[in-house]
């Protein structure tokens, strides 16, 4: 058997959130008690889903354009580059995101917080990347909203990104996060990701190169994806 | 060089935007192998059902070749098969897929692995995805399959989904507590 597969890099300590956080109550029931088993990556874990441009329609990536009118709010620009820890593009990586609408309210049955639903909003949004790992969206800034935690708990405003990339290990899910946003320190779900780089690697830049003129704020988010080990892998 | 994006719950509120039509059913009309369906209940440490949790599996074809660039084994591919599929679980905290017996695919010393599906499971409460893998068991490779064999003896059966009466097979998910499912690091 010939292949061409490397063993994908394993994270560092202290990027990806404990399974046991406390501070997050719906930890407590879900996280696993016994130690995760370590396993050498076969073919199974480094082959993955393949999307193709074919299954992306024209506004797939304007959330702004999806309705009849106008969603409400401040219309912004979030756009990155999908790269991978050697500094290397993912091309044609499937993006898919989710946000409230401008009042903290999403499209959604359970969702019961008593602000507006925007009859001209959906909050969901898909693209794939292009040649050199880029991505581009066009929406409205979400809002903050309450939720059950703790007393007077307030999630800050944030984009929820689903990423696949290049093998079944580089599988994201994540949430992008805003410049400023004075909830971020009291968020027990941001504050998951133990080291404090890489929870600030979340937030979002104000990028005026991304700002266009008379229209949009323009927000900046890489997303870094894990890379492959060193020596390839020859069977 | 660049570091890392950390994962983040995927929260409750993902349905309106990950949840695709015919998402759990892999099979299209053609596709060779033995259709199956594999289904079950995702529970929590206190045995209550996870009714908000997104399941993703990704399979080998029934030659046991993957849909990708990476697998370039010289084995058929299936143009109606690309062996992915995703699915919510319901109010019950059930999720079923239609799909075929995945076929047997070596691991990267040429050592046999059973033939087997991977699962991803992302939910509210969950910060980092888990990740397990659904065998079968009517197969005889689940005895010398290389990684069952490093997973603790006493707890292999979570990893092996049962063929019931009726032909389906039954895989149920416990996130935390007695019978918890083994979860890899990979």
């Amino acid at each position: 058997m010939a292949t061409t597969v490397k063993a994908s890099r394993r994270p560092p300590e202290g990027v990806h959130p404990l399974p046991d956080t406390p501070a997050y109550r719906s930890t407590e029931l879900r996280h696993p008690k016994q130690p995760l088993v370590v396993i050498a990556h076969t073919l199974s874990e480094l082959t993955g889903p393949v999307f193709g441009y074919g299954k992306i329609g024209p506004v797939d990536n304007d959330l702004t354009r999806q309705h009849a009118g106008d969603p409400l709010g401040e219309r912004i620009v979030v756009a990155g580059r999908v790269l991978d820890e050697d500094g290397r593009p993912v091309p044609h990586a499937l993006v898919e995101i989710w946000q409230t609408n401008a009042a903290g309210r999403y499209r959604h049955r359970i969702d019961t917080h008593p602000a507006p639903v925007d009859p001209n909003f959906t909050g969901a949004g898909r693209t794939v990347t292009d040649d050199e790992g880029r991505y581009r969206f066009v929406t409205i800034k979400p809002g903050a909203y309450p939720w059950h935690n703790h007393p007077n708990a307030w999630r800050p405003a944030h984009v929820h990104f689903s990423l696949f990339g290049q093998n079944f290990t580089t599988r994201l899910v994540t949430q992008m996060y805003f410049p400023g946003d004075p909830l971020l320190p009291l968020d027990p779900i941001f504050n998951s990701v133990p080291d404090s780089r890489a929870r600030q690697r979340l937030v979002s830049s104000f990028d005026l190169d991304l700002t266009e003129a008379g229209w949009a704020l323009g927000f900046k988010f890489d997303i870094v994806l894990r890379g492959s080990d060193a020596t390839p892998v020859e069977v | 060089m660049p570091t890392l994006t950390p994962f983040q719950t995927i929260g409750p509120f993902f349905h309106h935007a990950l949840v695709f039509k015919g998402g759990e059913t892999l099979i299209g009309e053609g596709t060779s192998g033995q259709r199956i369906v594999i289904e079950g209940t995702v529970r929590d440490g206190a045995g209550a059902p996870v009714s908000e949790a997104l399941v993703e599996i990704w399979q080998a074809n029934a030659a046991g070749r993957y849909n990708h660039p990476g697998d370039v084994q010289d084995r058929p591919l299936d143009a109606t098969f690309d062996g992915f599929g995703r699915t919510p679980t319901d109010e019950a905290g059930r999720f079923a897929f239609a799909t075929i017996k995945p076929g047997s695919v070596p691991d990267l010393s040429g050592r046999t692995q059973s033939p087997h599906v991977l699962v991803s499971i992302l939910a509210r409460g969950i910060l980092t995805r888990l990740v397990t893998r659904i065998y079968f068991d009517d197969e005889p490779a689940n005895d010398t399959d290389p990684i069952l064999a490093i997973v603790p003896a006493e707890r292999r059966p979570t990893l092996v989904a049962r063929r019931e009466a009726d032909g389906r097979y039954r895989f149920d998910i416990r996130l935390q507590g007695e019978n918890e499912t083994v979860f890899f690091d990979v």
